[in-house]
């Protein structure tokens, strides 16, 4: 126990005390976007909030990018995996704390900062309620497939491009449910979501943690 | 409890498409050290890594009983931290540091990545923390330090042994042990 408690001070510590970038980035990443599609399309308010609830998922799915090249390649050139495998502790165990850590330095400021991007697109106090939900549902699957290719692409020179363009496509899912749950407000869509965001949190740990014991066999 | 125990049956080492060695086997009981010497590129470092069950070895076993503790090229500390707080980190993982280093207490405070190289290493032996009676593996352990540190690491290592741990050293540099063996890792290159 303190172990898991000493584990993801550390992890909590990196991603909020900025030794490794603060989660103030993918937040305002977030707000600009919001803040931006208006211009973009002009304000036409009847359009703003239909197509709004989309861009703010889609919003939060680039955002939940933004961190990724600081999830595993720094501790793995440092030697910490090295080090937490002589003692004993497995990958899986380190990485399944920092997919918490990872969730909790994105998820609820996302949520929060929604508020103020449904308002500015707009949205009806409905979609903004299945917006929320969708993020709750969401938002860790998302961490979870960034974690994922985040330990995949730590020993590439170009990972975090390349995270980038491997993380759009395994986030579709999340996306068509999560968003499309905004369309048919009978909850099927969270449901859904919700379930392929469970099952990604369950693989995450184990394929990062293959990925980083493949790494230093390399 | 028991005392600990690495030996090496017959490894072989490939990294690429060249075998850095082949063939090496040897046997160490609690309190004996082993210096593992050769030129750049003989293999000196996957050796350890291969001792400590963090690379495959391409053939033959290591069969060994007890804690490890690696230290190597590497400095696994938070570097926007304060020292005492990086090492701290491992503090919590391993109940307690038990190494002191009193040269190091007087930057507790600077943050990891101001330190120089010797400091660096310095914090790097207190951060593998060997446990007693434990195996010790030391990659390159004197690179950096100044005389007075050099002698200092090499009388903890003596510690180390004598307390009943066991110490691999890869080093091209002279050691100064009591008993320490010496492989040369060059008559083992195929």
């Amino acid at each position: 126990m303190s172990l898991l408690a000493a584990l993801l001070r550390r992890d909590l510590g990196l991603l909020f005390g900025g030794g490794r970038g603060g989660p103030w980035l993918p937040v305002l990443f977030f707000v600009a976007v919001a803040v931006l599609f208006p211009f973009a399309v002009g304000p036409d308010a009847p359009l703003l909030a239909r197509t709004g609830g989309g861009v703010l998922w889609v919003a939060a799915l680039l955002a939940a990018i933004l961190p990724i090249d600081r999830l595993v390649a720094p501790d793995l050139e440092a030697g910490f995996f090295d080090q937490f495998a002589l003692r004993g502790i497995s990958e899986e165990l380190v990485l399944a704390v920092r997919l918490l850590a990872h969730w909790l330095s994105f998820g609820p400021l996302l949520l929060v900062a929604a508020l103020p991007g449904a308002a500015l697109l707009g949205l009806s106090s409905g979609t903004t309620r299945l917006l929320l939900l969708g993020l709750v549902a969401g938002t860790p699957g998302l961490a979870a497939i960034g974690l994922t290719i985040s330990a995949l692409t730590a020993t590439l020179r170009t990972g975090v491009a390349l995270g980038g363009l491997l993380l759009i496509p395994l986030a579709v899912p999340i996306l068509i449910f999560g968003a499309g749950a905004l369309a048919n407000p009978d909850g099927a869509g969270l449901a859904l979501c919700a379930a392929i965001s469970l099952a990604l949190c369950a693989i995450a740990p184990f394929a990062a943690g293959s990925a980083v014991r493949a790494a230093r066999e390399g | 409890m028991e005392g600990a125990r690495l030996a090496a049956h017959d490894l072989a080492c490939r990294r690429g498409d060249r075998v850095l060695f082949a063939g090496l086997s040897f046997a160490l009981t609690p309190g004996e050290a082993l210096q593992v010497s050769g030129a750049n590129g003989t293999g000196k470092s996957s050796l350890l890594r291969i001792l400590a069950g963090l690379l495959r070895p391409f053939a033959g076993a290591v069969e060994s009983s007890g804690p490890i503790a690696l230290l190597d090229g590497n400095l696994p500390l938070d570097e926007h931290l304060p020292l005492s707080e990086a090492l701290a980190f491992w503090g919590r993982i391993d109940g307690t540091l038990s190494g002191r280093d009193a040269g190091l207490a007087a930057i507790d405070d600077v943050p990891v990545r101001f330190l120089s190289t010797g400091q660096r290493k310095r914090a790097a032996v207190l951060q593998s923390n060997p446990r007693r009676g434990g195996i010790w593996l030391l990659d390159e352990p004197l690179n950096g330090l100044d005389t007075q540190a050099a002698r200092s690491l090499e009388a903890r290592i003596a510690d180390h042994c004598a307390d009943g741990g066991i110490a691999v050293i890869a080093s091209h540099q002279p050691f100064a042990l009591p008993g320490l063996r010496t492989i040369a890792l060059a008559e083992f290159a195929p």
